[in-house]
């Protein structure tokens, strides 16, 4: 596992910073000003927008590639072809969430395009046409924000193209453009007049560009909140074989390199013998980078053969101190000592002297690797004074500047080619872009001769560090007689994500909102709060890992609640409710997964329910597990999941998203843990990182809540609050109250 | 040494490591790469072919132990069975990353071939050695049933 060398330096900070416009303000979504250009070119209609965020840092020059180099340069957001076919440029990275088919549709609906007509492209690195417009002035999918960025961009997109196609055809029947009708790629008059989009492409693209579209009023959309009308995009070639991830580039001549990583957190590397590495068939290259020693190779098969001849001598003085039982303890004693405030009771609030119950605990989480199925990987080709990378870049803005810094090319001279991913879940955003860079940095070792992909094998990829950090929690609620929380005090103790990063500007008064958020804000009526963090620094590189903060937080918020509500002698769903104040939203999916799930009803012996709510990104989901337990084994054996994500875009998108947050949160839950033991990661593959499978998979029911509210995630609420709600059917079930994570720590078994 | 491997009804000459995994001569030497690499130890299923119509991790089999042998890969996979699970696949937007499902095919394809109406315990057997990190499992389930109505309506 590699250390991930180069620290950023507050220089380095502040260079991403104004790059990005990522000042902590810089999050909303207001456009204020849009820029439309139009490329007449020979294959029809092309159509972009620059916007700007409201940081305003740049303006945005869209003219610059799009109108100029034509089609084949895909910049906007939509073409419309002569030969009939509506191209949607997606500027979000593609990992299984379904944001391709969710940006198609949003073009689709507006334009009203015949799906089957419709293809998708991913976007070349460039913030200026494709910045996340949550992030400021960053090209980068993350935070469970495609849909909710792009919601009016790439519907304002698709009306715009509809506009125009309408105006030619209405210039060409010589009729009022208010008459001419679009359906499924088809203009129409009532007069008997049709024309296929591809028809009027052309002359389309001579009209003027409308400077406000008509949008859509909800009723009149086609795709939108439709379900099944518009189904994956990616679901064929992801069936047969054909979907090229990074893995499958092919390019003339193209290496294969592995890595000898540092075996430890902050190893370095002493002297290397590759002889015998050399000898072995089809290694071409043993070459030095600053990750380790790279062994190049005409495949992977030689390549791995070849590593494993390599001698090389690591000095672990330094690194090998680390232990993550020893760190559990020291956050244990940390979090008794007085830390950064977070969260201060109310002016108002008393805490009475003798409160009828106390409860205090102290909740332990592990570090977690993500584990895509796909392990890291990053092609990089440099010739002809420039750079190419295929990747899955799912920050194109950092992966392209730190590829640049890499290479020493300047930005332009590095072209990103955005792949779809095996996963990621966290894993691919990171701000050191460990992958593209180290790519970057074999082929310039190889001084350019050939394309080269570097491939983590899959212990190198859980290996690698970028964990979601360890954490603990130490809380003392109190109640009065009549069950209401007088008293609550809340210590964090765990890596801040953001610190000694690009992103390290978001850190205000030494509180990362990633390491509290879930605990502060909270949906909850909570005035009595008084919460305090530690973020302690360690060699391990931390990460966000789906969902980021709310991993840790739901479990306790909602193991707690329910451990209230069952000392104050209420319901738990009555008690949440008690506690939710004005929080309709949140209030109104809790009620909706405790009614579709029957809560309260009597179960089977063995058999009970737990219930949890939680709002991230935000969206509210709220959850109840059926959880049977036999002989001390447990089984999740259902999942009801409400979810509120305002306009659910793709309803059987958001309802994947739901499966999959439950599944994925379930494997953390039952299995997850990096231990570190002399400063190496002891948990490598899957036999040991465990996975869930198909046999531990609840049945899932999701409903989702109507809604005309702008939309938002669906990527990672539906996991936070899958934990606690098993965790509190165990308890129901007389199993103990989980306090400690992965499951496996408190000797429950699942089956 | 030199092995004549058959995939997907072809013959291909290929200079190889006798103890190379199938996996790294079907994707580096014939480019196949249908079939994907997940874990190299045949613990999470995404590299699962057919030989001679039996479901194999590709990346803990050697290449010598295939000579004469038939073996597909999710590129060639064509039988009545693998159609009808693609089928049902596409029809319940199964997949999400996608990349186990080349393998999460071939073992529901495999599957289906011996047993033309599996039990969901019979799901559970044939489809446990394939791990999906998007947690797709509710929709393979549900299409290998659909799949299986199809073949045997």
């Amino acid at each position: 596992m590699h250390a991930l060398m180069q620290a950023f330096g507050p220089e380095e900070q502040e260079e991403f910073a104004n790059a990005f416009g990522l000042a902590p303000a810089a999050t909303g979504t207001t456009i204020s000003r849009r820029t439309v250009l139009q490329g007449a070119g020979a294959a029809g209609l092309i159509i972009g927008f620059g916007w700007l965020a409201p940081m305003g840092a740049r303006a945005a020059a869209p003219e610059a590639e799009g109108a100029a180099s034509g089609p084949l340069v895909p910049n906007a957001f939509v073409r419309v072809g002569t030969d009939n076919l509506v191209t949607v440029i997606c500027k979000h990275h593609e990992m299984g969430q379904g944001n391709t088919t969710g940006l198609a549709s949003l073009v689709a609906d507006e334009l009203d395009a015949d799906w089957s007509l419709v293809r998708t492209e991913y976007a070349p690195a460039n913030p200026k046409l494709y910045a996340n417009l949550k992030f400021g002035t960053m090209q980068g999918t993350g935070g469970s924000s495609a849909i909710a960025n792009s919601f009016l961009q790439y519907r304002t997109a698709g009306a715009t193209a509809r506009a125009m196609l309408v105006a030619a055809a209405a210039q060409a029947w010589n009729v009022p453009a208010s008459e001419v009708k679009t359906s499924k790629n088809v203009l129409s008059h009532a007069s008997g007049k049709r024309a296929s989009y591809g028809d009027m492409a052309l002359a389309a693209s001579r009209q003027q560009v409308p400077s406000a579209p008509m949008l859509k009023t909800p009723a009149q959309y086609v795709y939108i909140g439709k379900d099944h009308a518009a189904p994956r995009v990616d679901s064929v070639s992801k069936c047969n074989g054909t979907a090229t991830y990074t893995i499958d580039v092919k390019l003339p001549g193209l290496l294969t390199a592995v890595i000898a990583w540092p075996p430890s957190f902050g190893a370095t590397l002493v002297s290397f013998d590759a002889s015998d590495a050399k000898n072995v068939k089809g290694v071409t290259d043993v070459v030095q980078v600053p990750e380790g020693v790279a062994v190049v190779a005409t495949g992977m098969w030689a390549a791995l053969q070849g590593r494993k001849a390599l001698k090389v001598q690591w000095d672990e003085s330094a690194s090998s101190a680390l232990d993550s039982e020893a760190l559990l303890a020291q956050y244990r004693e940390q979090a008794k000592q007085a830390g950064t405030k977070f969260a201060r009771p109310a002016a108002m609030h008393r805490a009475p002297a003798d409160p009828a119950t106390t409860i205090e605990a102290v909740y332990e989480f592990p570090f977690l690797a993500h584990a895509p199925m796909e392990p890291m990987n990053c092609v990089a080709w440099l010739h002809d004074g420039m750079l190419e990378t295929w990747g899955g870049h799912q920050f194109p803005s950092f992966d392209q500047m730190l590829a640049a810094k890499a290479a020493g090319l300047p930005l332009e001279k590095v072209k990103l080619h955005t792949l779809v991913s095996g996963g990621s879940f966290g894993r691919r955003a990171n701000v050191w872009s460990d992958f593209t860079v180290a790519a970057v940095n074999v082929a310039k070792a190889i001084d350019g001769r050939a394309p080269v992909r570097v491939q983590y094998t899959r212990e190198d990829d859980t290996g690698a560090g970028l964990y979601r950090p360890m954490y603990v929690h130490a809380v003392q609620v109190s109640l009065d007689t009549k069950g209401q929380i007088t008293e609550w005090k809340h210590t964090i103790v765990g890596q801040s994500i953001m610190a000694g990063g690009p992103m390290a500007g978001m850190i205000k008064d030494g509180i990362d909102p990633t390491s509290v958020e879930g605990v502060s804000p909270t949906s909850y009526d909570l005035p009595m709060m008084n919460a305090e963090l530690h973020s302690p620094v360690l060699a391990v590189k931390p990460l966000w890992w789906r969902s980021v903060g709310n991993t840790h937080t739901a479990y306790v918020m909602e193991t707690l609640m329910d451990e209230l509500a069952v000392a104050a002698g209420q319901d738990p769903l009555a008690f949440r409710l008690a506690l939710l104040g004005k929080n309709e939203r949140a209030a109104g999916v809790l009620k909706l997964a405790a009614e579709k799930a029957g809560w309260g009803k009597p179960m089977k012996s063995g058999v009970a329910q737990g219930i949890a709510l939680h709002e991230s990104f935000e969206s509210f989901v709220a959850q109840v597990a059926e959880v049977s337990m036999h002989n001390g084994k447990i089984r999740v054996e259902r999942v009801v999941c409400a979810v509120d994500c305002g306009v659910p875009v793709n309803p059987d998108v958001i309802r994947a998203q739901m499966e999959g947050c439950i599944g994925y949160g379930l494997s953390a839950l039952y299995y997850s843990e990096i231990e570190v033991k002399n400063g190496r990661p002891v948990q490598r593959n899957f036999n040991s990182y465990r996975a869930l499978r198909i046999h531990e998979m609840p049945a899932v029911e999701v409903y989702i809540v109507p809604s005309q509210v702008a939309p938002t995630g669906v990527g990672e609420p539906g996991l936070p609050p899958l934990a606690p709600a098993v965790a509190n059917a165990v308890a129901k079930l007389g199993g103990p109250r989980v306090r400690r994570l992965p499951f496996t720590r408190s000797a429950l078994i699942a089956t | 040494m030199s092995i004549t491997l058959n995939v997907n009804a072809q013959n291909h000459d290929v200079d190889a490591d006798p103890n190379a995994p199938l996996l790294w001569v079907i994707r580096d030497d014939l480019g196949l790469t249908g079939t994907k690499y997940g874990c190299g130890i045949a613990q999470c299923g995404a590299c699962t072919v057919h030989v001679d119509g039996e479901p194999v991790r590709s990346c803990s089999a050697p290449v010598s132990a295939m000579a004469g042998r038939k073996v597909t890969t999710i590129e060639g996979v064509s039988s009545r069975a693998a159609k009808a699970v693609q089928k049902a696949w596409v029809d319940l937007d199964v997949v999400q990353c996608g990349y186990c499902q080349s393998g999460q095919i071939m073992s529901a394809t495999a599957l289906l071939e011996k047993v033309p109406k599996p039990t969901d315990e019979d799901i559970d057997r044939a489809m446990a050695g394939n791990i999906c990190r998007c947690a797709t499992y509710q929709r393979i389930r549900a299409a290998i049933h659909a799949a299986s109505a199809e073949l045997t309506a």
